[in-house]
């Protein structure tokens, strides 16, 4: 089974470095995956998003047209990747960065104010965990939460450690956030 | 040794490293600039020697002074760096010198942009520069096999005295996967009888590209040519995936070819038996597996990020014994699935022929597109 996901926001909202901590979560819970991050000229303030793919067997494209989940951090992200989504995939949306509801009524949308959750925990720069969380609270099969509990405890970096508890924290925050 | 998840260019820099990596010279250029990156702090290090050169040129003839020493030395760079050296690679070539480089091809031709294309493939496979010689060519398609091929590239290149590329693209270079790297090799110059590192003790060495009198370059090029018929025998690999009964073949080399495992995959699920061929050396390229596969189906589909440049070698190798259809995004486009499943649906439906042209058939289809 495969599975394919697109993180996507502003520069600077962790959308790359959520995309590595489901793959290390992948790699850990023993499957094949492959991350790819939009690169290009970019100014700052700009896009930035990834594509992971998770599978449990060789994994031909690392880029999905029609990817199974998206996490939109923001108002263009949703934009653009409401309409690619696989019929019955997740988006989780960013309530706090977008002014409008998603209209697809053939997937499954979680909606969380995660920069708003996130600045309760400690900080803005939580918010990716918060979608990241919200993401796998409702599309168990990829990786289970508990294998990203364990990834993030295990690759965060020694620098970063002091703010494990508050990832945790996050991450189990936005679990909590069912798909209306 | 566990599974790490490695970007691709930092992958190839410590598979280079490990393979006993004792100098390397560069240049940044997107989007191999990770490589050189990593190795400027990886090498000094460990106490060997680094330089980001002036330029391409600068960096190649670096290279090719290493080279004489017999230590194990590369360089690496991205399309438009990787024209600037080929004067070079002709001089390294012509010394019969064994290097290593990495090319991480972009989108082109020109300056072009920084995606990720495999334009590159006749400059690497039918150029190198002037003169009669040719490069082995090792086409990875994922960060594993980056790192298997580098390590492989500093092994062919030293048994046979010649210069390795791997050759690579953005995607491959910029993304993260779970691989293994090797254990660390001893650091040791070449047991050679022509390396010149001081020749104190023993009769003098001279190593050179200039042969002035032409009989003796003719003997140069003669050695050369027995050289790549060897290599031709023994170091052809590829992979192959559900061929075994396969009606039609995808040929894709590198990220084109793992592009079109996906695409495989969903056409078998719909029931139409197709299989990938999937060339790990380029140069030499697997033409004995090609011939034979396309003895027993009915149609082939090669698939590229370039204008058919391997298409080529295809039509040219199966010698109008198969009808071929070709499909490529260019410019640093790269293919989806569903675009390759499109051009197996067409292949499978027909009517399929050996007569025209398959890269006009796919031109005007793909002007119509866009």
């Amino acid at each position: 089974m495969q599975t394919e996901v697109i993180i996507s926001g502003f520069g600077g909202q962790g959308t790359l470095f959520a995309g590595q901590m489901l793959s290390y979560a992948a790699m850990d819970a023993g499957k094949e995956v492959t991350w790819i991050p939009s690169y290009g000229p970019e100014m700052r303030g700009g896009t930035a998003n990834c594509t992971v793919v998770v599978s449990d067997e060789e994994i031909g494209s690392p880029l999905a047209r029609n990817p199974k989940a998206a996490i939109v951090m923001n108002l263009p992200s949703l934009d653009k990747y409401e309409p690619l989504l696989q019929p019955g995939g997740v988006l989780v949306v960013n309530t706090s960065m977008v002014n409008r509801e998603p209209t697809r009524k053939d997937i499954k949308v979680v909606l969380l104010p995660a920069n708003d959750i996130a600045e309760k925990l400690g900080g803005q720069r939580l918010a990716n965990m918060v979608m990241l969380g919200a993401l796998l609270g409702n599309l168990p099969t990829m990786v289970t939460l508990e294998d990203l509990e364990a990834a993030v405890k295990a690759h965060l970096p020694a620098r970063h450690q002091k703010f494990l508890p508050a990832n945790l924290t996050a991450i189990r925050e936005g679990a909590a956030v069912k798909a209306q | 040794m566990a599974r790490q998840l490695l970007k691709g260019n930092e992958a190839v820099a410590e598979a280079a490293v490990r393979a006993g990596l004792q100098s390397y010279f560069g240049y940044p250029i997107t989007p191999q600039t990770e490589l050189l990156e990593y190795l400027s702090h990886r090498m000094p290090e460990l106490g060997r020697g680094f330089v980001q050169a002036e330029s391409e040129l600068g960096a190649v003839n670096m290279v090719y002074g290493a080279a004489c020493t017999g230590a194990r030395t590369m360089s690496s760079s991205s399309s438009p760096g990787v024209s600037l050296m080929l004067e070079g690679l002709s001089y390294i070539a012509g010394t019969e010198l064994p290097a290593v480089l990495v090319d991480v091809m972009r989108g082109g031709p020109g300056l072009g942009n920084i995606s990720p294309s495999q334009q590159d493939y006749n400059q690497i496979v039918h150029g190198g520069g002037h003169g009669d010689f040719k490069m082995i060519a090792l086409a990875p398609c994922s960060v594993q096999e980056s790192i298997d091929l580098t390590v492989l590239a500093f092994d062919l290149a030293e048994k046979y005295r010649s210069i390795a590329v791997v050759l690579t693209d953005g995607s491959i270079g910029q993304m993260m996967e779970p691989a293994e790297l090797p254990e660390m090799r001893p650091v040791k110059f070449m047991d050679t009888d022509w390396a010149v590192r001081g020749a104190e003790g023993r009769d003098r060495r001279f190593l050179s590209s200039i042969y002035l009198d032409p009989p003796q370059e003719e003997q140069a090029n003669l050695r050369m040519a027995r050289r790549w018929e060897e290599i031709e025998a023994n170091e052809v690999r590829f992979k192959e995936y559900y061929l075994d009964d396969a009606d039609f073949a995808v040929v894709g080399f590198g990220s084109a070819g793992r592009i079109a495992l996906s695409a495989v995959r969903q056409a078998r699920a719909e029931g139409i038996k197709v299989g990938l061929l999937r060339p790990i050396t380029v140069n030499p390229f697997p033409a004995k597996v090609l011939k034979e596969v396309a003895k027993k189906v009915q149609g082939m589909l090669v698939v590229e990020m370039n204008a058919g440049q391997m298409l080529d070698d295809v039509i040219r190798i199966t010698n109008n014994c198969v009808p071929i259809e070709f499909f490529a995004r260019l410019g640093g486009v790269m293919p989806f699935p569903e675009e390759v499943l499109v051009e197996i649906h067409r292949l499978a439906k027909g009517p399929l022929t050996t007569e025209g042209d398959p890269r006009s058939r796919w031109l005007k289809r793909a002007s119509a597109a866009r």
